[in-house]
């Protein structure tokens, strides 16, 4: 069954993980990225330290189940982001 | 906004067809669910086809494995929203997400595979993973017990 998806970028569709130079990592289902910056739905959004937990104790839980999303959509700011990687693959 | 009937009718019955019960109300899901013995899976169907066309052919690839769930259902994210959150309302600790695989046995959730362990993987990968659960939590069939102790054999 095909999808509905042309045009957008090679992650379109994949949840990602998008960590950024800061203290935020930022899971989501990519929309899409261009040279501006990356666009997620439905997003979790941690900040290290925010409940004891940091980033990679954070990670480490999404990987086995997802995440709970926080925001419908989120666009991140080129600058901003410091990795892009497929939470599938953590 | 779900999309057009026609549209998804072939992504249900890619599973239906199959043999997969589907539930389309929370009264089906809670039928469902409330028969706790045994194995059961239960699949959330979606239309997004980075994942759920991957996930749909590993279900039914699956499910050629000798040993398999005694019941299997499928909802629709999306489509038949009460469905869906009925069946979503059993796992609450787990983040919603579709397509995902629930396995439960004797009425527990013992595994459970999210969309983001579908995407970008194929059909064989992910039956691989659900044949994995059926070789741990299923029993074997009666005719592979009977062969192992020579029943019906002189």
């Amino acid at each position: 069954m095909g999808t509905f998806h042309r045009g957008k970028s090679e992650l379109h569709g994949i949840t990602v993980v998008v960590d950024t130079t800061g203290p935020e990592i930022f899971i989501g289902r990519c929309d899409d990225e261009n040279e501006h910056g990356i666009v997620l739905d439905d997003v979790d959004v941690h900040r290290a330290g925010e409940g004891g937990r940091s980033k990679e104790d954070y990670l480490d839980r999404a990987a086995r189940l997802g995440v709970w999303k926080k925001h419908d959509r989120l666009f991140i700011p080129r600058e901003k982001v410091a990795s892009v990687r497929r939470l599938g693959e953590l | 906004m779900p999309y057009s009937p026609m549209l998804v009718k072939p992504m249900r019955e890619e599973l239906t067809q199959a043999g997969v019960q589907e539930l389309m109300t929370a009264a089906a899901v809670d039928e469902f669910m409330n028969h706790k013995s045994g194995t059961a899976m239960l699949v959330v169907n979606s239309v997004c086809g980075c994942a759920a066309g991957k996930a749909r052919p590993g279900v039914l690839q699956a499910l050629q494995h000798e040993r398999r769930p005694d019941r299997t259902a499928t909802v629709f994210a999306g489509q038949d929203l009460e469905a869906t959150a009925r069946a979503r309302s059993y796992f609450p600790d787990i983040p919603p997400s579709s397509p995902s695989i629930a396995f439960i046995k004797d009425g527990e959730l013992v595994y459970f595979l999210p969309r983001h362990r579908i995407e970008g993987r194929d059909a064989n990968a992910v039956a691989s993973d659900l044949v994995a659960q059926f070789d741990q939590y299923c029993a074997a069939p009666a005719s592979a017990l009977a062969d192992a102790v020579g029943v019906g054999q002189p």
